[in-house]
């Protein structure tokens, strides 16, 4: 039978470490709701979303009380929408008016964000996604729940550079279109190299078409935790700071799992996967530069910082992987910027910087994320630190993403406010040297060769 | 069988265990385990119980513990077992 000090130490986890379930993401796929009529469209977009997630918010406050573990958010993926609307959209307001129905979905059914207004151009663009891409700006500027992803570059398809350079403008566009709300609606919008189906954390959730009709997965969070139970293994040997971060790693995960089981018999759902990433929030205690610190770091950033990253994440994934009967989705550490109140410490250290965070995202589980930079920054130096960012997903079989925020009217040594979950973040200074003719070149970067390595 | 952990923490004073306990028998939840310890000088107490012939929902006895807890001055939590057993057995 479960003893006291079990009871005291999963409470502790919850109540003081930030132990939370950091999302319940319903997958939805909306392939069955394609037609050629906007109209129909738009209406069995909203139909579909508002009928399978229409007991997302219940189940989860139910879930909530049953177990006395916070959910933090709720959430919808659905089938990317430059698949969706390839036939009925011809243009970018007809495709912004998708972006609209599926706000208003999911304001309907009370999730917090709704992911999938994206495209798959890892190779190359239909007319129907680079309408897509073109609307992204305006389609977030005019909704609040929505988020977009596009995929860029994969380790099979080469890095598509077109869409790369395109995605410098939109960027920059986005930026613009918010710049009285200091250019806030740029981290609705993340670019990916290997985009994974079943991620269920935003700005990058989307459903893929390889994807059953509807599927729950639950993103499981707590950096405090991992960092708490290392305090008491100070001045031990690696092996003992592995097994560690595994053992914590596993419990984390297993709260996960039976969220997720219980969400799927709720919602009658089936259940996808859990997805244990290391998530931080600006919260004090809960960040994952903090856990860098306490295996023996001054700053986030210091020399040794990548590699102690690598053993976190890998760390990570074998507690988790042994928890699970299913993890997918992004499984690792996050180094978002804003939301690490210990990487924003190091930033204002002048501990880090953009190409060391870069290094960092090659052993990481996501990329370059919620960095705020000068909005006078270029499209193109923008698609330049994207293509970077691309090479090292493409090289090294990862996935990688690029979140940037090209904050108009601030420079390096100003600070930009995003508010609540997103925190707060000092703006970093971007290599000012051009590479104009490079991004300028037409085409495709090929795959690289997948055998004889060096 | 259908347990659930009741978590009391808070100041240590006279009958807490009396009310708990007096309350969780007025609608038939069946106490299989009591242990207490003293947390920083907090009082700790668990109870394992099984509701699984009581009268009233698990909401219900969730809400009426809270606020017994209000009234005797502790935190009273009520959880089902599932996420300790999760967590700690293979």
């Amino acid at each position: 039978m479960i003893n006291i000090n079990e009871v005291l130490e999963t409470n502790e986890m919850i109540e003081r470490e930030n132990l939370d379930v950091r999302t319940i993401t319903i997958g939805i796929s909306l392939l069955d709701c394609m037609t050629s009529d906007l109209d129909s469209l738009n209406q069995n977009i909203y139909n579909k979303i508002t009928t399978v997630a229409a007991k997302l918010s219940d189940t989860a406050k139910t879930i909530e009380g049953q177990y006395g573990i916070p959910i933090v958010n709720k959430r919808i993926s659905v089938t990317p929408i430059g698949i969706v609307g390839s036939s009925a959209c011809k243009s970018i307001d007809d495709y912004v008016s998708i972006a609209k129905t599926m706000d208003k979905a999911a304001a309907k059914v009370g999730a917090d964000l709704i992911g999938g207004y994206s495209a798959i151009v890892s190779k190359g663009m239909t007319p129907a996604e680079e309408t897509l891409i073109k609307s992204i700006p305006k389609a977030l500027t005019s909704t609040t729940r929505v988020c977009s992803s596009v995929a860029l570059a994969s380790s099979k398809t080469g890095i598509n550079m077109d869409a790369v350079r395109l995605m410098g403008q939109i960027i920059l566009e986005i930026a613009d279109l918010s710049k009285d709300r200091d250019s806030v609606d740029c981290m609705k919008l993340v670019v990916f190299c290997n985009a994974v189906d079943d991620n269920p954390f935003m700005a990058g959730a989307f459903h893929g078409v390889s994807e059953a009709d509807a599927v729950i997965n639950v993103g499981v969070s707590g950096p405090g935790v991992v960092k708490n139970a290392l305090e008491s293994v100070r001045g031990e040997s690696f092996e003992v700071l592995c097994e560690t971060i595994k053992k914590t790693a596993f419990k984390v995960t297993r709260v996960g799992q039976l969220v997720a089981k219980e969400a799927s018999k709720m919602l009658d759902i089936p259940f996808g996967i859990v997805d244990l990433s290391l998530a931080p929030t600006p919260a004090i205690g809960d960040s994952v530069a903090d856990i860098l610190c306490e295996m023996g770091l001054e700053y986030a950033g210091a020399p040794g910082t990548t590699a102690a990253l690598a053993l976190l994440n890998d760390q990570v994934k074998n507690g988790g992987m042994m928890a699970s009967s299913y993890v997918g989705g992004l499984s690792g550490a996050f180094i978002p910027v804003s939301e690490d109140q210990g990487m924003i410490n190091a930033v204002e250290a002048g501990a880090i910087t953009l190409e060391k965070l870069e290094a960092m995202t090659c052993v990481c589980s996501v990329g370059l994320d919620m960095i705020a930079i000068p909005g006078s920054t270029k499209a193109t130096t923008i698609s330049g630190v994207i293509a970077d960012e691309m090479a090292l997903g493409m090289v090294n079989q990862k996935t990688t993403a690029v979140r940037i925020i090209p904050v108009i009217g601030k420079d390096v040594g100003d600070t930009v406010e995003f508010g609540g979950l997103f925190g707060y973040a000092p703006i970093m200074e971007v290599n000012k040297y051009s590479c104009d003719d490079f991004i300028n070149r037409t085409g495709r970067i090929t795959r690289p060769v997948h055998s004889f390595k060096n | 069988m259908e347990k659930i952990i009741i978590t009391v923490v808070g100041k240590d004073t006279v009958g807490i265990i009396a009310k708990v306990s007096t309350y969780l028998a007025d609608i038939g939840v069946n106490i299989l385990d009591i242990s207490q310890t003293i947390v920083s000088g907090f009082f700790n107490m668990i109870m394992i119980a099984d509701r699984a012939d009581s009268s009233v929902d698990f909401n219900t006895c969730q809400e009426a513990l809270d606020k017994l807890g209000e009234e005797i001055g502790v935190q009273i939590k009520c959880q089902k077992e599932e996420i300790f057993d999760m967590m700690h057995r293979i």
